[in-house]
């Protein structure tokens, strides 16, 4: 079996979708013969055609306000939005709308959307290419966030999603988009959504992360194991609902816990984590949580954004300052 | 120098303000009974309306916005609709809401601070009302082309005011009606105000309707002080969405006859006289005048009619009043399909809240 990139396998979940369930439409900008600006949704115009994968105007409430209107239909749309940075447009239905149908009408009207976009920096794209804002749809209830961090859980995690039936924001690492491949057997086969993925267990510290900063998480972890700490890693993949049992039991077992995120440190999902475990699991804590995080600043253009990312030698140097307490 | 483009804008009148056939009737509309139905259904409105407001002002119901003087608008578009339509409301439209099954306790219940007043007794198919201004001509839109995609021949109705035209997501619904061609009507509801700012401060553009130009399709003026132009225009126009997939922009005119909500105070900010002057035009009493003068209407049939909307409303009042509040622990139920584990233990919390005193 040919194995696949991540946006290999976004193409391959998306199609394998649309071949079981009519009801799944596609539409976004460039995403028809085009294939998508990261090619996600490439070949599948000439497969299902330009009724189920629709080519929208530039403009991304539209996007989000006509996919809100068709899952009232009970399709199953799936919006692509270009880039997280151009999401914004759209808040007011993704949040006012979108995340509050099924409560406003008691559960008469629903709305089975995902909300796709690529997020994070490291590509080397234009200002407001690089965005990682999770946290505020986390913030907001009524939806569900989900990462996925390599081509099998974004093939899972997407079906899963749009077989969900309330709105889903599914962020997709551009970083990660051709980084690793995998054999992603194409079995229709959904990953749960709303649990966290122990991606590497270990005694000594336990690693909370997600989306691209997998990649250097893991590679800290390696690079601890050989100077003989056992770092387990969970990629927390659903940012919202959180999965705080998995982390909670990780950190009992570890007593330490290093949470590795790209965005903004403040009010960043590493902070609620961090609350949760001192709310819940104080007594089963070694040494102070901490937090390896972008910066509380404008991502960086190019040049510069390589030190904004959090490192591996970053995270080695958290995780050796939590190993230090007795 | 050629010119590449010009429109016209048309304005619908069958009624004029003094009671007056000024065109020939549309076929409904040579029906009495048809008219004396609308009649009846206008004067509901009303006197739910005046009710409402009591209400609020006696502490019984929130803020609510007042649909004074845009009975015809409300009334003329729900009979123009067919039960396979989809009704797409802004806040004021209860009115055509109840001729598609809701009740009007649903009405009571949502201004009174009740979720369940969305979930529309008898009707499941229409939207709740959207009170972010103009988000709803998107999902309209969406539904129209949920329509399209299965080759159903139903249309969409949308309806925003004359501001919610200022909102992005209003040109965007009209500019992809136009490129994917749906079936879908979007009425402005023209009542001249934007709570305190007046038509002319939302658009230098002589009418609304010609928005619908830049869509590429058609735009026109309604009197929305005449139910049968409303009728007749909104039953045209959704006949045009089904079975052409041909969308239209219909600007009806008419003109708040209240303030904006019961939180509002229009004597701020409406010129002395203005309200009084328009009250000449107003609906009702212009198609009272008509079924009067072709002997349709009586002043015994007036008072049986406010008789029996009284007891109407009295019924959809006690409806609400005894209708007790819903469980704490619901604002958890209908967040997701199946509520994540994680918060069931702030649903459990809810639960065990006292009633906060607030002082």
């Amino acid at each position: 079996m040919a194995e696949i990139s991540l946006v290999e396998a976004i193409t391959q979940a998306l199609a394998h979708e649309m071949r079981a369930d009519a009801d799944v439409v596609l539409l976004g900008e460039d995403i028809g013969k085009d294939g998508g600006v990261f090619r996600a949704t490439q070949g599948l115009i000439d497969e299902f055609g330009p009724e189920r994968v629709r080519d929208t105007p530039l403009a991304e409430s539209m996007i989000a306000g006509v996919a809100i209107g068709m899952a009232t239909q009970g399709l199953k749309p799936v919006a692509e939005f270009q880039f997280m940075g151009f999401i914004y447009p759209a808040l007011d239905q993704i949040i006012n709308h979108a995340a509050r149908l099924r409560n406003r009408t008691r559960g008469r009207l629903t709305c089975p959307v995902v909300f796709r976009a690529p997020y994070g920096c490291g590509i080397r794209a234009p200002e407001h290419h690089s965005e990682s804002t999770e946290a505020m749809f986390a913030h907001t209830p009524g939806l569900r966030v989900v990462i996925p961090s390599s081509p099998a859980r974004a093939y899972g995690l997407l079906l899963a999603s749009i077989r969900n039936p309330d709105p889903v924001v599914f962020l997709e690492p551009s970083r990660l988009y051709r980084w690793a491949k995998q054999d992603v057997p194409d079995n229709g086969k959904a990953l749960p959504l709303d649990v966290c993925f122990t991606l590497r267990t270990g005694a000594d510290v336990t690693l909370v992360t997600w989306g691209a900063m997998v990649k250097e998480t893991m590679a800290a972890a390696d690079a601890l194991a050989k100077e003989g700490i056992q770092a387990e890693v969970i990629d927390v993949a659903t940012i919202k609902p959180l999965d705080i049992a998995t982390i909670l039991a990780s950190v009992e077992k570890t007593g330490r816990c290093v949470i590795i995120h790209e965005a903004p440190r403040t009010c960043g999902v590493g902070a609620d984590i961090s609350a949760q475990i001192a709310e819940q699991g104080l007594m089963f804590l070694k040494a102070p949580v901490q937090r390896v995080t972008g910066y509380d600043t404008i991502v960086p253009y190019a040049r510069l954004e390589r030190y904004y990312l959090p490192s591996e030698n970053q995270i080695i140097e958290a995780v050796n300052n939590v190993m230090e307490f007795a | 120098m050629n010119i590449v483009a010009r429109f016209e804008i048309p304005y619908y009148q069958y009624l004029n303000e003094t009671s007056t056939v000024i065109d020939t009737l549309p076929e409904f509309a040579q029906d009495p009974q048809h008219l004396q139905r609308l009649y009846r259904l206008m004067v509901l409105i009303r006197v739910f309306d005046s009710k409402a407001i009591a209400l609020q002002r006696t502490g019984k119901l929130g803020t609510y916005p007042s649909s004074r003087g845009q009975e015809a608008v409300f009334v003329g578009m729900g009979d123009a609709l067919a039960k396979t339509d989809l009704f797409v409301p802004y806040y004021r439209d209860f009115g055509t809401l109840i001729q598609r099954g809701a009740k009007l306790s649903d009405f009571l219940m949502y201004w009174g601070g009740d979720e369940r007043g969305n979930s529309y007794s008898d009707d499941k198919t229409d939207f709740p009302f959207s009170v972010p201004v103009g988000s709803q001509p998107l999902h309209a839109a969406g539904i129209a082309s949920a329509f399209k995609i299965r080759k159903e021949k139903r249309a969409v109705l949308v309806t925003c005011g004359d501001g919610a035209t200022s909102q992005g997501d209003f040109y965007e619904a009209l500019n992809l009606a136009g490129i994917w061609q749906l079936p879908v009507v979007f009425v402005v509801s023209n009542n001249q105000w934007a709570i305190s700012v007046p038509r002319s401060a939302q658009t230098g553009a002589k009418t609304i309707a010609q928005k619908a130009i830049a869509a590429g399709f058609s735009g026109e003026q309604v009197d929305g002080n005449d139910v049968i132009a409303v009728r007749e225009r909104v039953a045209s126009a959704l006949k045009k969405a089904r079975e052409n997939n041909e969308p239209t922009l219909l600007e009806i005119l008419s003109y708040r006859q209240s303030d904006h909500t019961t939180a509002d105070d229009a004597s701020r900010y409406e010129p002395k006289g203005v309200r009084e002057t328009e009250w000449v035009k107003e609906p009702i009493g212009r198609l009272r005048r008509y079924l009067e003068s072709i002997q349709a209407w009586s002043e015994t049939d007036e008072q049986k009619l406010l008789a029996e909307c009284g007891e109407t409303v009295d019924q959809a009042v006690a409806e609400y009043q005894n209708c007790p509040p819903q469980p704490i622990e619901s604002i958890f139920d209908y967040l997701y399909e199946t509520l994540p584990d994680i918060y069931a233990e702030q649903r459990e919390d809810v639960k065990k809240k006292e009633v906060p005193v607030h002082g």
